[in-house]
């Protein structure tokens, strides 16, 4: 049994939301320089140098990359064997993104009730999901999530005979709508499959994961190159200025489902695709 | 094309007409901020009766909620927010001599056509370049709604922000026609 204590991780946890806020991984930078080169539109190809040059600025200067600097969410790995003391994991982690949204000069963006909409003036609560795993680590990895995109993100109960021409369908009429709103270029997370809330959950789970990486299934891996180019024919382009790169990645996650149901999520992430990853 | 240079809030009608889908533009002078809860504010002022905080007459709105600035730095990060949200409330700003809007991303036929209406122009920023973007800024000053933090309406001093026309005071619109040069399948 291994002991943890809570500060460790208010720390840690503080640090990654200012890393992800400031430094945009190497990951987006270098699909961003990919797309540079495949761009067909002279406004596209602009508007990504902007978005090179923006991410330069952030990570010299210690400022946001967006002024949104999003919701808070986690997903946390906690090793059985490990013991956290001090506190409860989801304080520690809310405390963390207190301080490091304070600290770090990043912008409060939640609102304590959806209908009566007082800024709760810290950035908390933030949004964690935990899973139990072997071993004696905690694993911890946040993503700071832009309201934009979130906005154009929707999810469908399809049923079995929608079949994948359905799931297909599904997708880009999502992207379609979310054109320039959703600053593109996006990376478009899919859930397919689980029940109601899971599937939403895997669309999410599917957006941590870094940009450029296929899925282990090769099949899914082919699903994902095939609605890469699909939604890049759309001729949204960077911001919506016309172009071919609409988005950087399409991120695939299954589960199991009900034989009545085929659920489909799809959950966009902006060009700011801020994810970081650290261990305890 | 090089960018046109302008100045704001517009000194006149004129200067707007000339203004065409897809003109990239360098706006230096005063633009106020406002977002969603300022554009709610505004607008319930107006159905009172009320007088609001700033006169709108020939000014540029642009919707941000920046970050806190650092100390040293005049504003913090301060990009454009999805601009649809303020659809409800734009046409009755428009109205009441509102000029010129900032944001990024679709606006309703309802905006369009108000645009249209009262010779106004709907500019895009590039959304998630806030770091960039607030280097054009030059002086801020909350000016209303204070208690709203970074919703707070406030006044600011621009030196060739970068942007571009969307929609114009004829009715086009830049994201539909952009779009369709590169549209390539039946999607």
């Amino acid at each position: 049994m291994r002991v943890l204590h809570y500060g460790e991780i208010v720390n840690k946890v503080a640090s990654l939301c200012q890393e992800a806020n400031y430094d945009l991984g190497q990951d987006v930078i270098s699909a961003f320089e990919q797309a540079v080169q495949t761009e067909s539109s002279e406004i596209g190809k602009g508007v990504l140098h902007q978005l090179i040059e923006n991410a330069n600025i952030a990570a010299e200067d210690r400022v946001p990359m967006c002024q949104d600097t999003g919701v808070s969410v986690f997903i946390v790995k906690l090793g059985q064997d490990c013991h956290i003391t001090g506190g409860n994991l989801y304080d520690a982690i809310n405390e963390g993104v207190r301080k490091g949204y304070e600290e770090g000069y990043l912008r409060y963006s939640i609102v304590d009730d959806p209908l009566n909409r007082k800024n709760t003036g810290d950035n908390t609560p933030s949004v964690i999901h935990i899973e139990l795993v072997q071993g004696e680590q905690l694993e911890i990895q946040m993503n700071a999530k832009g309201g934009g995109a979130e906005n154009m993100s929707a999810l469908k109960m399809l049923t079995p005979s929608d079949g994948i021409e359905g799931v297909k369908k599904f997708i880009m009429n999502t992207v379609k709508q979310a054109g320039p709103n959703a600053c593109p270029p996006l990376v478009v997370g899919i859930g397919i499959g689980g029940n109601f809330e899971t599937c939403a959950y895997l669309a999410k789970k599917s957006l941590f994961k870094p940009v450029g990486e296929r899925h282990s299934d090769p099949d899914l891996a082919k699903l994902e190159e095939e609605l890469i180019q699909s939604i890049n024919a759309l001729g949204i382009g960077p911001q919506g200025l016309g172009g071919t790169t609409t988005t950087l990645d399409v991120k695939i996650e299954t589960a199991p489902c009900h034989i009545a149901a085929l659920p489909v999520a799809v959950n966009l992430n902006c060009h700011a695709s801020r994810h970081k990853y650290a261990v305890l | 094309m090089a960018p046109l240079k302008l100045e704001v809030p517009f000194q006149d009608a004129a200067v707007i007409k000339k203004l065409h889908a897809g003109d990239q533009v360098l706006l230096s002078g005063t633009v106020f901020t406002a977002r969603d809860a300022a554009h709610k504010r505004m607008a319930e002022q107006l159905e009172r009766g009320e007088k609001l905080p700033i006169d709108l007459t020939n000014q540029v709105i642009y919707y941000v909620g920046p970050t806190p600035a650092k100390p040293g730095q005049i504003i913090g990060s301060a990009g454009p927010t999805t601009s649809s949200r303020m659809d409800k409330y734009t046409p009755l700003l428009l109205k009441n001599g509102l000029k010129g809007l900032i944001g990024k991303g679709y606006r309703s036929q309802a905006v369009i056509e108000s645009i249209v209406k009262n010779a106004a122009v709907y500019f895009a920023a590039i959304g998630g370049s806030g770091a960039l973007l607030a280097k054009s800024i030059k002086s801020v000053e909350v000016i209303a709604y204070e208690d709203l933090g970074t919703e707070a309406i406030r006044k600011l001093e621009v030196i060739e922000f970068p942007c571009m026309v969307i929609n114009d005071a004829e009715g086009r619109d830049w994201y539909k026609e952009s779009q369709a040069m590169f549209k390539n399948n039946d999607n």
